[in-house]
């Protein structure tokens, strides 16, 4: 189980920093029926801490892209372990 | 297929995170029964690699994008329940972090990436009991999908965002083609855990060899 949980949580760390910059930027499904069906304006755009997956006071956006990616699966990977312990007592 | 703030009315935001918050919570009872201690870790790299994978924007037709959404995965892995709460944390964090997915819309983005795919990926993983796992993962991945689109579709068409004639065909057109990608990227995550650590999902589809 560790090393699968290793190799695995490497894959995944390795996809969101260093694949993740390189990712389609045309809208997804959902964006682009929107737009074709002139209902995009109802969106309220909303903020966060890393909002649009771009790492604050980063300039380069693939390395902005790339940190964001880093710290949101290590954050998943926490949050979810921690949930399901906190469950588990 | 995030749905953003302001798409949905109050009503039937929270007539989606009613049923969401009680699959959520059912998953969260079952974390003893469906988990094993060693196996808490697989539901955090679970998790993290639907979260990475999602970033991961893929070119469909027409200037379109597709991202894995990845409830028929963590299904197969971890049981329809835990799945649930699985793609709850994914999308609490993008949508509290991230700005991805509206924070008034967090149940229905549960409910409908998560909890639908997770249910359908279920109900066909018991039905389909002695089926190859790549296939089940690839019609459940796609259904998945598909049940994801269809219920969006409906509740922007009740919250009078749109008609229902004119977004259903579209919504699902579109997700047919982000439906085959999912399937792809299920069936090829399914068959690198089948060769490294084939108990993960044998156990779970009940496969026993």
């Amino acid at each position: 189980m560790k090393l699968f949980t290793i190799v695995a949580l490497a894959v995944a760390i390795g996809l969101a920093t260093a694949v993740s910059p390189f990712a389609s930027a045309h809208p997804d499904g959902l964006e682009k029926v929107a737009e074709d069906k002139a209902f995009i304006a109802a969106s309220k755009a909303g903020d966060g801490p890393i909002a649009d997956y771009a790492f604050p006071g980063v300039e380069d956006p693939r390395l902005a892209t790339g940190l964001a990616g880093f710290t949101g699966t290590l954050l998943v990977f926490a949050l979810g372990v921690a949930v399901v312990r906190l469950a588990r007592r | 297929m995030h749905i953003p703030d302001g798409f949905l009315t109050t009503e039937v935001a929270l007539a989606c995170a009613v049923p969401a918050a009680v699959a959520v919570g059912i998953g969260l009872r079952r974390a003893n029964a469906d988990l094993d201690e060693r196996r808490v870790p697989l539901l955090g790299v679970t998790a993290a690699f639907i979260f990475a994978a999602q970033m991961l924007n893929f070119p469909v037709a027409g200037g379109t994008s597709g991202h894995f959404m990845g409830a028929a995965l963590a299904a197969i892995l971890l049981g329809p329940w835990l799945a649930c709460l699985v793609l709850a944390v994914v999308l609490g964090v993008q949508a509290f972090v991230f700005a991805d997915g509206g924070i008034t819309a967090l149940g229905a983005n549960i409910f409908n990436l998560g909890v639908l795919g997770a249910l359908v990926v279920g109900g066909l993983m018991h039905a389909a009991r002695g089926l190859p796992p790549r296939l089940v993962a690839g019609a459940g991945a796609f259904l998945a999908v598909m049940a994801a689109a269809g219920a969006t579709a409906l509740e922007l068409a009740i919250s009078g965002t749109v008609p229902l004639a004119t977004v259903l065909p579209a919504m699902l057109g579109v997700h047919a083609l982000i439906g085959a990608g999912e399937a792809i990227i299920t069936v090829a995550a399914v068959s690198a855990v089948l060769s490294t650590r084939p108990d993960l999902v044998r156990g779970r589809l009940a496969l026993a060899s």
